[in-house]
């Protein structure tokens, strides 16, 4: 019986048979939603009269015997950095509190082209600038393994969302682990696609040389079918690859590694892991070599500097492209009493609408690229990102996929690292390296951590545009475990509905 | 004591520098499918893109990158093989981004150079203007500022924000540093403006249209004593919007920086707003401290690489340089400078020029198009082109050269044309305008003038040819004016033993 | 590396349009002081013969044909604006000129 707990693919298969409606299951969602949102808080938006509207649509095409997209039916959540024509669109911020797009990102075109049902839009750190969605400006999202925990961030709601069957699948986006990170964090499955694969247009900007839009689902078959989905070339987005997507959901259900060669990255491993991480990975590598896959150890000696330049790189990219946020065209306005110029106002508005990371991360930014400056901070960091993209193009001449575990901790607690914004920003140190190269790379849930019994998350990483790959690996890697453990890990999350 | 601008260049050297900003012609905007007409009803030709809506993207208008290319070209820069997009940040409400997406370091085009010629004391004189760069960036929206002193509600100020035109494509061209232009300076100036538009307009890239700020020019200078080989400070003023205010806007700036220096004052490093009215400059707001652009390569596009067979396909479509050509034409048609200087103030070199290749005898092409035609255009407000076509005046010509008109007929077929009552034939036809060549007909006409002058026939048959004159007009007039007077006079003359 | 004074947050907070308190630009200098502290390790490797990476991947020529697409309706473009008057932007007095 199809319910909240199926996989996507398994509710597509029943939607196709008609053996459920998409209203039915929506609804089954929209309940579970109300019924767990309370305490997850993983929505900033529900749009349950347009979800339903647009169930019922999807359900007369297919009883019309229209031919339909393989998600067709199938609800999914979309982290609130979208936009979505008429739908408010917040980026996690007050000072975009109200605003409702005249437009459709082009993902968000691409889901309503392909009939999948958007619930609603999720919570998430002040314009993707966190890792905890402690930033956001409407409250924390609860980690379903335990709500005294972070789902990470700062795709946080969407994460959490899908962890708590509040939806099949969700879409994040990725600038320095927004994605891997809360997906690791929570126990389900994220994809940061190759920069370029999937497009930009219409996703409001934190860092545009690092953002990057991708899928959260529960299996590695599922996370694969919304790839397909949302990926692909979009002419309005300059930074979009023209390329065929890579035949991720085909790679998803190979099942099989042999001969494939595994390097694993020294310096994202050993010391600085929680051990019940590191002790998950090596288990994993055990499979995987069972798979028959070959391991090698590889260097990436100038990771460490990775994290440093990212935190010139975004913070200079985020203070250009936040300075639209003025009052003068949309969102907030405050302090316009008549008697000050819009200088002022711009100024009152910017101090009143954004949160204490976001400011902090502009006037970074706005640092390291003034002049006097911008060789010393930006321009070293850009270097560094040349160092980076070297590392792993002589990783890769070495092994097909890189892997390392997702985050050095588990879950943290809310409140444990927010005031010490150095010890959060380490969050990402294993993911940012991503972003820097501009490759793809996956989370995947690979057991809990003996000492917490909170999820862990391997990342597995592939060159520019051979993102199935990490599907192909990830896929294996989750077979051998579900034969391991005999049920997928987010059986062993508590039941929410009775948790306090 | 003040010194004038003859005594201010005789004692102080100034140094020029030209901005010119071109609005291209492109159908639509910079980095979004928006239209560019201009005049359009307030925020109609706005999208997510050129609004700065959170999460929008630009892409580039190719048609923009080929116009600049050829401007480049045409100035004789040379074409980068990459060049790149930068953010230059700063706040401006009419700016939707609060980056305008322009070119910093990595420019399309640089190190080109126009040759422009003005009259001086010693005549014509070739002054080499070096262009340092040329780059692409986009126009803003514009303010409308409402309320003030003029409001009746006391407080009540604010703006009006318009965006079509943020977004617009618009090229930077960039001279270096003038030197050595003397007194000439604002003439250089302005001929240098004057070419550059007829270029600009040549090569079909924009409407060069001053007033309709479709280009407009700051220009800089600074003054330095004769001699002295330094540099001085300048001060950069803008909102010159007509060819005459460039020089009167130079003219007035070099008086008031040798008058200030004179009385021992600094020059401010400015920003001055030319006042068409008085033809002086006023200062702008001063920045209390240098603006700091923060400028980054811009992320959301990729370099332009054109390649050496894309520009050379762009150089091969580069039409003769203007200057260039009017020398040709001038050289061909023979026309007298103030004759040439006519046509091309009146526009109208391009109609003679189709009107010549069309048959028409150059001299009575220019004719035509500057006297009578230009006259029924003034007394209609409009242009002499939309009149009538290149092709009907060549035919109308060619009647007159063939003799089948008379100037004073042809007067009346063009003003048939031009109120629409058809062709020159149908015109000819209707109005029954032809030419009376018929021999017999005039014979009959010229033998009733002699009978009626019998003493001039005689004094003509006595070799007193001027005497001919009464007699031909007895003709024209007994002919109403559609005799060919030419004709009667050689058949008078033939009639009376002088032929 | 000089240390971040209020000033020089003051500075920054100006050319970022952001009205900062007194006591904010303190608090913002030192943890501005100790983030540039852990990123400027990037100048250690950083040496003058590497190139700088602006972009992940290296792309070049894109462009779009010059052809006009609809607009946002008047209506569209001003639905989020927070004032609106005569079909345009109202916005508070812009002071100075340009």
């Amino acid at each position: 019986m199809t319910n909240i707990h199926s996989t996507a693919a398994e509710m597509a298969s029943a939607l196709a048979a008609k053996e459920i409606s998409s209203v039915e299951l929506t609804k089954q969602h929209l309940d579970r939603i109300a019924a767990v949102d309370g305490k997850i808080n993983a929505f900033l938006h529900i749009d349950k009269a347009g979800a339903l509207e647009q169930a019922e649509v999807i359900d007369k095409k297919r009883a019309s015997g229209e031919k339909l997209s393989p998600l067709a039916g199938v609800p999914i959540a979309v982290k609130d950095i979208l936009a979505q024509k008429g739908i408010p669109t917040t980026a996690g911020s007050k000072i975009l509190e109200g605003w409702r797009p005249p437009y459709d990102s082009t993902v968000v075109a691409k889901l309503k082209a392909a009939s999948v049902v958007i619930l609603g839009k999720t919570n998430m750190d002040e314009f993707a600038m966190g890792s905890s969605t402690e930033n956001s400006a409407y409250g924390t999202t609860q980690n379903p393994w335990d709500l005294a925990r972070t789902p990470g961030g700062s795709s946080g709601g969407s994460a959490a969302a899908v962890a708590a069957f509040e939806a099949p699948l969700a879409i994040g986006t990725d600038t320095g682990g927004s994605i891997r990170q809360p997906a690791a964090l929570t126990g389900i499955v994220g994809v940061k696609p190759t920069y370029g694969a999937v497009s930009r247009y219409g996703v409001v900007a934190y860092s545009s040389s690092l953002d990057q839009v991708g899928p959260f689902a529960r299996t590695v078959l599922d996370t694969a079918l919304l790839h397909e989905a949302i990926a692909g070339h979009d002419e309005r987005d300059s930074t979009s690859i023209n390329a065929p997507v890579p035949q991720v959901v085909a790679a998803a259900k190979r099942l099989d590694v042999k001969g494939m060669k595994i390097g694993v990255i020294k310096e994202l491993s050993g010391s600085g892991f929680q051990a019940g991480i590191s002790a998950r990975i090596a288990e994993s590598i055990e499979l995987l070599v069972a798979a028959g896959a070959e391991i090698v150890e590889v260097t990436c000696p100038n990771f460490e500097y990775a994290l440093a330049a990212y935190y010139l790189i975004a913070p200079s990219e985020a203070s250009s492209n936040l300075a639209r946020f003025d009052s003068m065209r949309y969102g907030l306005r405050v302090g316009d009493d008549g008697s000050r110029g819009a200088e002022e106002v711009m100024s009152a508005t910017r101090e009143a609408g954004f949160g204490k990371e976001v400011k902090r991360r502009i006037i970074l930014g706005t640092y390291a690229l003034s002049s006097g400056y911008y060789d010393a901070y930006y321009g070293s960091a850009q270097k560094v990102r040349t160092l980076v993209k070297q590392d792993f193009d002589n990783a890769f001449a070495k092994a097909d996929v890189l892997i390392s575990p997702v985050t050095p901790t588990t879950a943290f607690k809310i409140g444990e690292k927010s005031n010490d914004p150095v010890a959060m920003y380490l969050s990402d140190i294993a993911t940012i390296p991503v972003n820097m190269a501009g490759i793809g790379g996956m989370s995947l849930p690979v057991g809990l951590a003996d000492e917490d019994g909170l999820p862990v998350g391997l990342q597995i990483m592939a060159p520019v545009m051979q993102d199935d790959r990490f599907y192909r690996v990830g896929g294996t890697l989750e077979a051998a475990l579900l034969s391991k453990w005999g049920q997928p890990i987010l059986s062993k999350a508590p039941d929410l509905t009775v948790q306090k | 004591m003040t010194l004038d601008y003859k005594a201010a260049t005789e004692k102080y050297e100034p140094t020029l520098g030209l901005e010119v900003h071109v609005e291209l012609n492109t159908n639509s905007k910079m980095f979004c499918s928006c239209a560019t007409e201009f005049g359009a009803s307030p925020n109609t030709q706005t999208c997510p893109v050129c609004l700065g809506l959170p999460g929008a993207l630009p892409v580039v208008n190719g048609k923009a990158i080929e116009s600049t290319i050829l401007i480049g070209l045409a100035l004789n820069c040379s074409i980068a093989p990459y060049s790149r997009f930068a953010r230059k940040n700063y706040f401006y409400p009419d700016m939707p981004k609060n980056f305008q997406t322009s070119q910093y370091d990595e420019p399309i085009c640089v190190d080109g150079f126009l040759d422009v010629e003005i009259e001086t004391d010693e005549g014509p004189k070739v002054f080499r203007v070096d262009i340092e760069r040329v780059h692409m960036e986009e126009d803003t929206g514009k303010s409308l500022h409402v309320g003030g002193s003029t409001g009746r509600i006391h407080g009540a100020e604010y703006s009006l924000l318009d965006y079509n035109r943020a977004g617009i494509p618009l090229v930077e061209i960039v001279t270096r540093i003038i030197p050595g232009t003397g007194k000439y300076a604002p003439q250089v100036a302005r001929a240098y403006v004057t070419q550059l538009r007829d270029i600009l307009r040549s090569l079909g890239v924009s409407d060069v249209k001053m007033e309709q700020g479709s280009l407009r020019c700051d220009a800089n200078v600074s003054l330095a004593p004769i001699g002295s080989g330094l540099l001085g400070t300048r001060s950069e003023t803008k909102n010159v919007n007509s060819l005459r205010s460039v020089e009167r806007a130079l003219t007035g700036e070099i008086e008031r920086q040798a008058n200030r220096l004179e009385a021992g004052e600094r020059i401010i490093q400015e920003t001055r707003h030319f006042l068409e009215e008085s033809g002086l400059t006023r200062p702008g707001r001063s920045k209390e401290q240098a603006e700091d652009y923060r400028y980054f390569p811009e992320p959301d596009l990729v370099p332009v690489t054109p390649d050496a067979k894309w520009i050379e396909e762009l150089r091969a479509k580069l039409p003769e340089n203007p200057a260039d050509r009017r020398k040709r034409l001038q050289r061909e048609w023979n026309v007298p400078d103030s004759e040439m200087n006519s046509l091309i103030n009146a526009e109208l070199v391009d109609v003679v020029e189709e009107t010549v290749k069309l048959g028409a005898e150059p001299t009575r092409a220019r004719t035509w198009w500057l006297g009578e035609i230009s006259r029924l255009a003034n007394e209609k407000e409009v242009a002499p082109t939309s009149l009538i076509s290149t092709a009907f005046v060549a035919e109308i010509i060619a009647l007159i050269s063939s003799g089948d008109l008379t100037d004073k007929l042809a007067r009346q077929v063009v003003e048939g044309v031009v109120n629409g009552e058809g062709s020159p034939k149908e015109v000819i036809e209707k109005r029954g305008l032809k030419v009376v060549s018929d021999d017999s007909a005039l014979m009959v006409a010229i033998e009733a003038a002699i009978a009626a002058q019998p003493d001039t026939a005689e004094r003509v048959r006595g070799g007193n040819i001027p005497a001919a004159g009464a007699l031909i007009g007895a003709v024209m007039k007994a002919t109403g004016g559609q005799a060919d007077a030419s004709k009667v006079r050689e058949l008078l003359l033939k009639h009376l033993g002088q032929g | 590396m000089a240390a971040i004074s209020r000033d020089d947050v003051a500075h920054l907070a100006k050319l970022a349009r952001i009205e900062m308190t007194p006591a904010e630009l303190d608090h913002m200098a030192s943890e501005l002081e100790q983030i540039l502290g852990a990123v400027k390790r990037v100048q250690e490797v950083a040496t003058s013969d590497i190139a700088p990476t602006s972009h992940p991947l290296s792309m070049s020529n894109v462009f779009r044909d010059d052809v006009v697409k609809p607009s946002l309706t008047n209506e569209e473009a001003l639905s989020g604006a927070p004032a609106k008057a005569d079909e345009r932007f109202k916005v508070p007095q812009i002071l100075g000129e340009e």
